[in-house]
């Protein structure tokens, strides 16, 4: 049924490849200042402690169960399946603690943060979903937190600077640079560069130095290891394709992970490309770079043959970003993932259709995922194909800015193109 | 001093040479930083020539990124300002080349993808026909750094790697028998340009070391003055100023840069001399 490439290395391969700690390929690795390298080190050590010991696993479930909200449902979208043309089913982490799947890779990290006994946390956010997040947890363990957020982020995700500042978070605008989610990376790596003692870098996304890019995928597995067990049972069988929005790539690793080694589940990451692919205006990163060293980790990346790295557009200010998680780069490479792009226009589209048909107003980042199935899922696909879809968020910080981009006056649909008028019919 | 026999042109041995050189003075070497074609290409060769005018023993030539991790308010202003303007690496490359009658070593100091996007073997290539001696790049720990120094070692080039006082044992050992044209203590945990140097834990970290290595050792990220560098040169090879210099190129008026740079490095020179 599905037209999807399929993997051409085999798990085995893959295994062999990912044998060097900390590089998924030739990806990743640790491209820090030397200041960072006790920190890191530290983080290596209290991660493999964790993991082996059960208490932090009883704790981490016991707070995604009752403080998260977990296990989130998966449910089928079956409005959205009919204009689709393919069998869409929304995993709903947009129903999660704090309207994200954000939450999921926090609360690990703080527990992490309390084993290593350091009292602050630091952390970037673009459109302020992973800002709110980590503010979350630093209340619920009493730890001191300092969020970085682009200037221009801040201009547009003013409901989460609020959300995280009655939190008690210390909210830093970023000036630098494009004023945008890769700024207050930079930021925040100078704030733990300096801080490194007392601070953790609570890295949001499946990127940055090892370990970080392993943590955050095996913290964010849940959506996965639920998703499958899910689709077994209220389904039956495997779906064709699993599709989730990539900015870091955070929500995509975690929604992949359980079904990177099951052939026959196409793994679809679905970029954004702002003003399109080419216009110079655009965040996908898989689609549109290169190889490079950004944020401590080599992966793929927008930079210019000058090695200048290029400023995103889109958008969305959780996808706004010019590089990729390292395991992306690496499962794009491989073939075992396909990286496709959506629009701002099919973002917007995504965004609208599923509030008009599923009464779900989600955020602009999984509403690419929804605008490029959509347009190119039943061609792409084919006719009722199966797909598990990470709703990675909601929507309402989103409103104000879906208000001012698209023009978008509520009841009068017209800047949306051939859509407008449709849902009220 | 009598003019040296057969000075050493290219790489390590030039840059062994100037903190030889500086050594028998009794001082230690002045390292000074300044970014390439800040505030303008003109400007920047003027602040260059009077650097080493005013007594600067090594040149650090800052190439613009425009993610620069490790770096202060005060450098990364400058580096956006050049890339605002324009200017690409080839610029850069091409004001090296014309500072070739400046009779000291002169390294880059960059990021690992502007050397990644050019290819390592053309990047090498690059730095020592623009006359470079070595590289520093401060994102490029000694674990990552293989395929680099394969193709510095070709050209002839040193890299300089960076020690930090939270560098572990294992780490300092790989660091010192790496690192070439001399060690690079960091003075503080910090980007540039922000603090002064922590002294009591900077003085340990040359001391560790120095007990592995016979390289010089100098320490940069803090020193921005006539008496930080006067305290730090009294227990380390080298004295590395950036933040100061580049501010005082770019504030103010472009045709008084180069004076302003000469005043601050003969102060700071006057700083190394052990009393």
């Amino acid at each position: 049924m599905s037209t999807t490439e399929l993997p051409t290395t085999t798990a085995a391969e893959r295994a062999d490849d990912a044998v060097r700690e900390g590089y998924f390929g030739p990806f990743g690795g640790q491209y820090v200042p030397e200041a960072l390298s006790g920190a890191l080190a530290q983080l290596v050590d209290a991660w493999h402690d964790a993991q082996a010991d059960p208490a932090f696993h009883e704790e981490l479930d016991a707070l995604r169960r009752n403080y998260g909200g977990r296990p989130t449902p998966l449910y089928h979208a079956a409005r959205l399946s009919q204009e689709a043309g393919v069998e869409v089913w929304l995993k709903r982490e947009d129903l999660a603690h704090t309207g994200s799947h954000k939450l999921n890779n926090v609360v690990g990290q703080a527990l992490l943060t309390k084993r290593m006994g350091k009292p602050r946390v630091i952390a970037e956010t673009g459109a302020g979903q992973h800002g709110v997040a980590t503010a979350t947890a630093a209340a619920l363990f009493g730890l001191d937190c300092t969020v970085y957020m682009g200037a221009e982020d801040v201009r547009r995700q003013r409901l989460n600077v609020v959300r995280m500042q009655l939190l008690g978070t210390e909210v830093v605008p970023v000036d630098s640079g494009t004023r945008t989610l890769k700024d207050a990376i930079n930021e925040a790596m100078r704030d733990w560069v300096t801080n490194v003692d007392d601070t953790h870098y609570l890295i949001g996304s499946a990127m940055g130095p090892h370990p970080f890019p392993t943590i955050v995928r095996e913290l964010q597995k849940v959506i996965s290891v639920e998703s499958t067990q899910q689709f077994a049972e209220q389904a039956g069988g495997l779906p064709d394709a699993v599709i989730a929005c990539v900015g870091g790539g955070s929500n995509a690793i975690g929604s992949f992970a359980e079904w990177i080694d099951v052939d026959g589940v196409a793994l679809i990451g679905v970029e954004a490309a702002g003003e399109g692919v080419g216009s110079g205006r655009s965040a996908a990163t898989i689609t549109e770079g290169r190889e490079a060293v950004l944020h401590g980790s080599r992966s793929i990346v927008l930079v210019d043959d000058d090695g200048q790295v290029k400023p995103a557009h889109s958008v969305s200010a959780g996808l706004d970003y010019p590089g990729v998680g390292p395991e992306h780069a690496w499962l794009a490479s491989s073939g075992r993932g396909r990286y496709v792009s959506a629009t701002d226009d099919d973002a917007l589209l995504g965004f609208r259709r599923t509030c008009e048909l599923e009464g779900i107003i989600p955020a602009l980042e999984p509403a690419h995922a929804v605008g490029w199935l959509l347009r190119h899922g039943r061609a792409e696909l084919g006719d009722g194909a199966r797909v598990v879809l990470t709703m990675s968020g909601r929507g309402d910080k989103d409103v104000d800015e879906v208000v001012e981009v698209a023009g978008w006056d509520v009841g009068v649909a017209k800047a949306f193109g051939e859509h407008a008028g449709e849902g009220s019919a | 001093m009598s003019a040296p026999v057969a000075q050493p042109t290219t790489g390590p041995a030039r840059i062994q040479a100037a903190f030889d050189r500086a050594a028998a003075e009794d001082r230690a070497a002045l390292i000074v930083y300044l970014t390439a074609c800040y505030p303008d290409a003109d400007t920047s060769r003027a602040c260059f020539e009077a650097a080493v005018e005013a007594g600067a023993d090594i040149l650090e030539i800052g190439i613009p990124f425009s993610d620069p991790m490790m770096d202060g308010p005060v450098i990364q202003a400058a580096n956006q300002h050049v890339l605002d303007a324009g200017y690409r690496v080839s610029d850069q490359l091409e004001l090296v080349a014309s500072l070739d009658h400046l009779d000291v070593p002169k390294l880059v100091m960059t990021y690992v993808t502007i050397a990644d996007t050019r290819g390592y073997a053309a990047f090498a290539d690059e730095l020592a026909d623009a006359g470079l001696s070595g590289v520093i790049l401060p994102d490029l720990p000694v674990a990552e750094a293989d395929a680099w120094l394969a193709e510095a070692t070709r050209r002839d080039l040193a890299t300089v790697f960076l020690a930090s006082s939270v560098s572990t044992e294992e780490r300092l050992d790989a660091i010192a028998a790496t690192s070439s044209g001399w060690v690079y203590a960091t003075g503080l945990l910090g980007v540039t340009g922000v603090k002064s140097v922590a002294t009591d834990v900077t003085r340990e970290l040359v001391a560790r070391v120095k007990a592995r290595t016979d390289q010089p050792v100098a320490v940069g990220i803090g020193v921005k003055d006539r008496a930080s560098a006067a305290e730090v040169a009294a227990y380390a090879d080298g004295v590395i100023v950036g933040s100061s210099v580049v501010r005082a190129a770019g504030e103010g008026d472009p045709a008084g840069a180069a004076d302003r740079v000469g005043a601050l490095v003969r102060t700071l020179r006057e700083g190394v001399a052990r009393p």
